[in-house]
């Protein structure tokens, strides 16, 4: 094992070497870049492959035809990079490809600046690309996680055939910490389906068109309950002092940091508050959150974007509690005692 | 001369199992077009080069997407105008692949246009077949890039014109302006002479992937009956006719006989090597070393050319070779301005929640805006180093434990006016211990860019350490 400080974006490339990653295609983009630009270094030192694509759009399909062969391949970007993305991981999720693409997100829309947001939360969490599909969305909020959730993210998405995303914001991306790296088990399935030039597979097919109506509707159908057993599976969590919490802060992210010190900074005052993390934004942890809402006074949501997070958990609450909105966006990230304020003001939040 | 194949070629299949509905053996292409011609071309010609089972053929959107029916081999159904990028993607992975892509004029010169440009500049190892009707076949007959001027489409229902169309484009010249494509060749199928012409390109094409030789690309102007309404027959004549004057037919690039390069065997790394997990610097995983009483919230603020990411970079690693936890965030996004750096620094003996420091229990200020920024956040009794060369006259707040260091002439003494940011790690480190000389020498190895410079900075480091003694 080894411990070593590094940014976060570094230990997704960290991730995805341990996990067997192949191949990496990408384009560059703050606050991302340091992913590619690591791709660049280590890729090419294992024989793996790395290449600057001309555009988003190409190296998301370039991702499509690494991962169509069974190779395990990614791409990562930022908000506007992510856009242009949608196409290749629509037509991923239809071909049942599993792929993995880094969002580190920035402000926006449209050219925003590169500060952090977390204003992709609709386009990753929710679709974003046409058609019926969903991504198995991973938030880290630590470097260690960057590392980690990359290696899930491979995992899950082999195991569902489905594209897996992780969604950071620039702080995560941008934020050195420590890093435990080590040489583990990874879990790798076999892939007949594959398309990889060989006797094996010749006359396999790897497609997302279904002509007929009749033959769309089941393909759709199997997308469904597949997303359905990924909701009973894979959702992830973390809860930090919920047990006898009047108000729970709910945050993903580098908010999710933040509002961690404003748990215990406000503990110290008497306010007993707690914390749920999603780890997973799709599958929602949406179970937890309903049986918090038994006991808890309200919930308070706290994101850089301007009410996304915060459909997730009025679903989950179903109108049971209060749930209310703390936000900053453009760039703005709160400190811990904005949020410790705005638990001592129980109203006049929109 | 070629062997004539009289049979159908093996790699086409007998029954088309992927297609709909009862009939498993017609196409489902229109009668006169000429997809069918090039499919069996293909076909024989993977037959011919027996590379049936390595053959991956990427199937575009147009009336070939449904090109996978027909073959028996590897089949990957492709975005619009993304099969070069998917194609990449392929070859890229599985190098011992035969990968082809299948394009019509819409998919390959409009939607497409960039990708496959790129592929053929990169050189990629893989073969195009673009069929050129001069029409959207598909979608019901609209324009396409190579639409020739004046000819009526559902979108140019009064024929194209230069004014608002503009131009067709002619791939093989457009691609022959590039370096690296190794075979550009444009056929038609008009007549048996044209379309033993186009069998022979196809072959070929492949053959130069088969030898490793680079991009080829066959453009084969090929009828389409339905969108042009013409009869087959009168379908082939008006290619004779329209299209051969504006897509000449020809050779545009072939590099067959070239001699190729050798292939160079790269050295490949272990992730153990390359991740630096057995042999590499580790820290040593353990409890702290060294004592820390409280929590460190540093803010490191100064002019950009300072070293000031750097310094905190390194104060961050210091801190974890102690065994501590540890955080740094740069100045970023909205906090860059008023040509300042800064970053945060936290170190600590439990979990890290927030790594931005807004009410810092350090500061460390390497130049007067720096300090008059940030001074009035730092928290009561907590402790603000101050490069006093460059920082002077300033009040100093009687709540803080202030520390003077003069950082850049001390730097300057040592020989290099860069250092100051060093002197500042050793003046910390002399004043709290919270990490040891080694540990901080270590941090700074770690760093570095260029080993030359570490005698220097242990200099720094230690002029500072000496300097560090309380003001007040």
């Amino acid at each position: 094992m080894a411990r070593k400080l590094m940014k976060g974006n570094k230990a997704v490339i960290m991730g995805a070497i341990l996990a067997d990653c192949r191949a990496y295609f990408g384009y560059p983009i703050t606050p991302a870049s340091e992913i590619a630009e690591a791709a660049a270094d280590y890729f090419p030192r294992l024989g793996r492959t790395f290449l600057q694509a001309e555009s988003e759009v190409a190296a998301i399909n370039m991702v499509y035809g690494a991962a169509a062969t069974g190779v395990r391949a990614m791409t990562a970007s930022s908000g506007p990079g992510i856009s242009l993305k949608q196409e290749g991981i629509s037509y991923s999720a239809g071909a049942e490809l599993p792929i993995v693409v880094v969002d580190i997100m920035r402000g926006g829309p449209g050219l925003g600046n590169i500060a952090p947001e977390q204003g992709d939360y609709f386009q990753v969490v929710k679709g974003g690309g046409h058609g019926n599909y969903r991504n198995i969305v991973l938030s880290p909020n630590c470097a260690q996680e960057m590392c980690d959730l990359t290696i899930l993210a491979f995992e899950l998405a082999d195991k569902y055939r489905n594209p897996a995303v992780i969604l950071a914001d620039g702080y995560i991306g941008q934020m050195m910490e420590p890093v435990d790296l080590s040489i583990r088990e990874i879990w790798k399935p076999e892939k007949p389906w594959a398309v990889d030039g060989t006797s094996r597979t010749q006359g396999n097919l790897v497609s997302s068109i279904h002509l007929s109506a009749e033959e769309l509707e089941v393909h759709v159908e199997h997308l469904f309950k597949k997303y359905q057993t990924v909701e009973a599976n894979e959702v992830r969590y973390e809860e930090y002092r919920t047990e006898d919490a009047d108000v729970i802060l709910i945050g993903y992210g580098v908010v999710s940091r933040i509002v961690l010190s404003a748990v215990d900074a406000a503990r110290k005052k008497g306010v007993r508050v707690g914390m749920i993390r999603p780890i997973t934004l799709w599958p929602f942890p949406t179970e937890i959150i309903r049986k918090r809402a038994e006991s808890v006074e309200e919930f308070v949501v706290a994101e850089l974007s301007t009410g996304q997070l915060i459909e997730d958990v009025r679903l989950a609450v179903e109108g049971r509690k209060p749930v209310r909105l703390f936000r900053r966006t453009g760039g703005m990230v709160p400190s811990a005692e904005e949020i410790v304020n705005i638990l001592e003001v129980r109203e006049g939040v929109a | 001369m070629d062997m004539v194949v009289k049979e159908k070629a093996k790699s086409i299949l007998d029954q088309y199992k992927y297609k709909p509905g009862p009939d498993k053996e017609s196409t489902h292409y229109c009668p006169g077009c000429g997809h069918g011609n090039v499919h069996k071309m293909i076909g024989e010609a993977v037959d011919e080069l027996g590379v049936a089972e390595r053959a991956v053929l990427m199937s575009p959107v147009g009336c070939s997407v449904f090109a996978y029916y027909y073959f028996n081999m590897g089949h990957i159904q492709v975005a619009h105008g993304r099969a070069p990028a998917a194609a990449t993607g392929v070859k890229r992975s599985q190098p011992h692949a035969i990968v082809m892509s299948y394009q019509g004029d819409g998919d390959l010169a409009a939607i497409g246009g960039n990708n496959i440009l790129q592929a053929a500049n990169r050189g990629e190892n893989m073969t195009v077949f673009f069929i050129n009707n001069a029409i959207y076949g598909m979608t019901g007959g609209q324009m396409a890039p190579t639409t020739l001027l004046g000819q009526r489409t559902s979108t140019t229902p009064r024929g194209r014109t230069r004014a608002n169309e503009g131009f067709p484009i002619r791939v093989c010249e457009l691609l022959a302006s590039l370096e690296a494509p190794v075979y550009l060749e444009r056929v038609a199928l008009i007549d048996p002479k044209t379309t033993a012409k186009a069998r022979k390109a196809i072959k070929k094409a492949i053959q130069m992937q088969v030898e490793g030789r680079g991009f080829s690309l066959v453009e084969i102007l090929s009828p389409c009956p339905t969108g042009w309404k013409l009869s087959p027959v009168d379908s082939r004549e008006w290619i004779a006719k329209n299209m051969l004057p504006v897509f000449p037919l020809g050779v545009y690039r072939d590099r067959s006989k070239e001699e190729l390069p050798p292939n160079e065997e790269p050295k490949i790394e272990t992730v153990a090597e390359a991740l630096g997990i057995e042999t590499g610097e580790t820290a040593t995983i353990r409890k702290s070393s060294a004592p820390l009483p409280e929590t460190v919230r540093m803010k490191v603020a100064g002019f950009g050319g300072q070293g000031i990411l750097f310094l905190g970079e390194v104060l961050a690693e210091a801190g974890m070779q102690a065994g501590h936890r540890v955080t740094w965030l740069p100045s970023y996004g909205p906090e860059m301005r008023g040509g300042t750096a800064n970053c945060h620094v936290v170190i600590s003996a439990e979990r890290i929640g927030s790594p931005t420091v807004t009410l810092p229990n350090v500061l460390v200020a390497m130049n007067r805006p720096s300090y008059e920024r940030f001074v009035d956040d730092v928290v009561d009794n907590g402790m603000l180093l101050y490069d006093s060369s460059l920082i002077e006259g300033v009040p100093v707040p009687e709540r803080l434990r202030s520390y003077a260091i003069p950082a850049t002439q001390i730097a300057d003494s040592i020989g290099n006016t860069r250092v100051a940011n060093v002197v500042m790690l050793g003046a910390y480190l002399g004043i709290t211990g919270i990490f040891t000389r080694e540990q901080a020498l270590k941090a700074l190895r770690l760093h570095i860019r260029r080993p030359q410079l570490l005698e220097l900075n242990e200099k720094a480091l230690d002029a500072g350490m000496k300097a560090a003694s309380p003001k007040k």
